[in-house]
């Protein structure tokens, strides 16, 4: 009896796959996967920490594992998360705390996240390869 | 399904809706997020710096107190922050009863890995 109530077929919003991608929708999913990814990249860095704690023979297998082209890859993809899901955040504090909700405002925002993240990526990568080497 | 028959639709509806414990959740999501932007862009710019460090110069970096300190609420606040994302992820895609199971068994994988990473960090700190 109660539950036929619940069972009623009720009209659904179109569902996303209808969609044509937009900055907004593909950012929006693009700050949640990112945030996934990284919550795999932690167990990395957990693995890292006590690598480093055990000695100098377990943190070396976990460097020349990160230096190895596999390793670099991961890395890769760790800085681009990182710094998509960290200006896409920032973006999504200065929403919540009230600010930039026109629509020509979130698109600037939304194209400044890209550009910014894109360039912090590139950055890191170009300033650890300068002061390290490529061979670290 | 029967016992429920004997409810009120009022006395159904209560505590269903959203004004649950999601606004608590939500705000303490929002103030790790803040609290994560320095300590991981921290975190990061001390990666950069340290690609081309050994062993012995990366232990004598975490063993300075204030790496110390600062690596310990980098750890509580990323799994803290993780638990928090991916639950909203978990409520959002798992509908089976297999949605308790991944909360409960995500918390406890993320308790776990920051337990592990601030004990790794304390036996550096302390370690002879």
């Amino acid at each position: 009896m109660t539950n036929s109530t619940a069972k009623r077929l009720r009209p659904l919003s179109p569902n996303i796959q209808i969609y044509r991608p937009q900055l907004t929708s593909v950012l929006s999913i693009a700050n949640r996967i990112s945030g996934i990814v990284l919550s795999l990249y932690a167990i990395v860095l957990v693995v890292w920490l006590v690598a480093a704690a055990t000695g100098p023979q377990a943190y070396s297998n976990v460097h020349v594992f990160m230096g190895s082209g596999v390793g670099r890859i991961l890395l890769f993809g760790c800085s681009l998360s990182f710094f998509l899901h960290l200006c896409g955040s920032i973006r999504h504090l200065i929403w919540d705390a009230g600010f930039g909700f026109e629509l020509r405002t979130i698109y600037a925002s939304g194209w400044t996240v890209v550009l910014i993240s894109s360039a912090l990526t590139i950055i890191a990568w170009i300033v650890s390869i300068v002061l390290a080497g490529w061979n670290r | 399904m029967s016992k429920e028959s004997m409810r009120s639709p009022l006395g159904r509806a209560l505590g269903l809706g959203s004004a649950k414990a999601g606004v608590g959740e939500w705000w303490r999501e929002r103030v790790s997020a803040l609290a994560l932007v320095p300590l991981t862009v921290w975190f990061a710019a001390s990666l950069i710096v340290h690609t081309g460090s050994d062993y012995a110069t990366l232990i004598a970096w975490l063993r300075t107190p204030i790496v110390s300190l600062l690596m310990v609420l980098l750890l509580a606040g990323i799994f803290y922050h993780t638990a928090l994302g991916l639950q909203v992820v978990i409520e959002d895609y798992v509908h089976s009863g297999l949605k308790i199971l991944a909360l409960i068994g995500m918390r406890f994988i993320c308790a776990g890995l920051a337990a592990a990473g601030i004990l790794a960090t304390l036996r550096i700190a302390f370690g002879r």
